[in-house]
């Protein structure tokens, strides 16, 4: 992170034009358009199966869309891919320890030498370095694989629900250096179902229902005065269907 | 009679009976070549079958996963006719040689081999694909970093791939043809000092063969327990 610049942003962050996605004959996400114009985070919400881990995997590449173009800050996705990282839901650690996990990742990248040890501590892990990454509780696995992510120094940042069922200091401790890069111009796509999560990280909201994006709005305006019927059923705690 | 051939099979082997220990060598000797040159195909079949998409793959892995079960006598029925005078490679000379063991062995443990580090690697690889992906890691890392994680699993794979070559006969014997001081493996001897009658020779024989079956099998647990303890499996 120490690493990091900031970095102006002048132009769109991201734009999404046209995106659809196809598979097996059925279409998942249906017209996607947005735009975001800051770095920070753009909270990525919707009831379950809505396609918002779709959408974060067609603009991340791990899917390839049907149709559609993606940008990030003015170039195609495809030439910006190595500027992007992504957190998932489960992490995905490799059969080594978490430290070996780190070099692994930045093999080949310029780093400080002691680029590694910063990011174990930065994360509260350094006094675990040389356990198998595999055997750390499941917060500090995530911990672990922010860390991997960040040490990419990404431009983009993709989380998809990487705090869901971690215990509240594994919460902070992400949340934190989430806020951190999005301070240093990092530009992030979260993925939550916490509402009071998504108040304290958010800068807009872009929410999702059926594969289509029914609302994107500042963060402010959505939590206060949604303009969706579904957006505002489901800060109310409805069932959205 | 069984105790007395079972302490006859038990002084020749502790008395290093040479004819033992020279039958012991040659299938030692032999299931290790055949392992090395199946190791070299199988893990690069497997590995290469996991990671790549194309056309007709389901039907490479139903190939390869029926191949496991390949009749020993079938392959060294196979390879007796390439490798007989009037076969295709009878010229080499090479039927009733260690080599003809090797190559039956080879043909019946590659699709073992590289039916466990197709199914290891596939496991591994639909699990890092996603993150390999996102990372950016380029084929030259993403390659030895599969191998490297998946060493447990295979080195379980290669083990199981000694043990079925160490203790096969069927196809052994008919490329081989149990030759003495030549061909003459455990599991030929075995069968014929049976025939024979001279059990001593066939109980120390199978002692011996009991011996690295259950050390082989001993590896592949204490691989496994090491392997979960970590985590690295």
């Amino acid at each position: 992170m120490s690493e990091m610049t900031q970095r102006a942003t002048g132009g769109p962050t991201a734009q999404i034009s046209d995106l659809r996605l196809t598979l097996d004959g059925t279409t998942l996400l249906h017209d996607i358009n947005f735009v975001t114009t800051h770095s920070g985070t753009t909270m990525v919400m919707g009831p379950n199966g809505a396609g918002k881990s779709l959408l974060l995997r067609c603009m991340h590449g791990l899917l390839t869309p049907s149709h559609g173009d993606v940008q990030f800050f003015g170039h195609s996705a495809n030439t910006t891919r190595h500027q992007q990282a992504m957190v998932f839901q489960k992490a995905v650690l490799l059969r080594r320890t978490a430290r070996a996990n780190l070099l692994f990742a930045t093999q080949g990248r310029n780093l400080a030498e002691d680029a590694i040890d910063q990011a174990l501590t930065q994360v509260h892990l350094l006094d675990k370095a040389h356990q198998p990454a595999r055997l750390l509780s499941g917060g500090e696995q995530q911990r672990l694989a922010l860390a991997r992510a960040l040490l990419t120094q990404p431009r983009v940042l993709f989380l998809d629900e990487p705090t869901a069922s971690l215990d509240p200091a594994s919460v902070l401790i992400i949340e934190h250096l989430i806020l951190e890069a999005t301070a240093l111009g990092v530009k992030t796509f979260f993925i939550s179902h916490d509402i009071g999560q998504a108040k304290r990280l958010a800068s807009d909201v872009i929410f999702v229902h059926r594969g289509r994006i029914t609302e994107h709005s500042n963060a402010d305006t959505f939590f206060t005065n949604p303009q969706s019927r579904e957006a505002t059923a489901y800060l109310n705690g409805e069932l959205v269907l | 009679m069984l105790g007395e051939a079972f302490s006859q099979a038990v002084s020749l082997i502790l008395s290093g009976d040479p004819d033992l220990f020279e039958i012991l060598g040659l299938s030692v000797q032999v299931s290790l070549s055949a392992l090395f040159f199946s190791v070299a195909l199988g893990l690069p079949i497997g590995a290469t079958l996991a990671m790549t998409q194309f056309r007709g793959k389901k039907a490479c892995v139903t190939l390869l996963n029926s191949l496991m079960g390949l009749p020993p006598v079938v392959v060294g029925l196979l390879v007796y006719l390439m490798l007989s005078r009037s076969g295709p490679f009878g010229v080499l000379g090479l039927l009733y040689t260690p080599t003809a063991m090797v190559i039956a062995q080879v043909v019946l443990i590659t699709p073992i081999i590289a039916a466990l580090t197709f199914q290891v690697m596939d496991d591994l690889h639909r699990e890092y694909r996603d993150i390999f992906q996102s990372l950016q890691i380029p084929l030259r890392h993403a390659v030895p970093a599969y191998l490297w994680d998946a060493r447990y699993s295979l080195v379980t794979a290669v083990l199981a791939g000694f043990g079925r070559a160490i203790s096969e006969v069927g196809a052994v014997i008919i490329v081989g043809g149990n030759i003495d001081h030549l061909t003459r493996v455990m599991t030929t001897a075995i069968a014929l000092e049976t025939s024979k009658g001279e059990l001593a020779i066939a109980l120390g024989l199978g002692m011996i063969l009991l011996a690295l079956a259950i050390f082989v099998n001993a590896m592949v647990t204490w691989v496994k327990a090491r392997a979960q303890r970590n985590a690295y499996v």
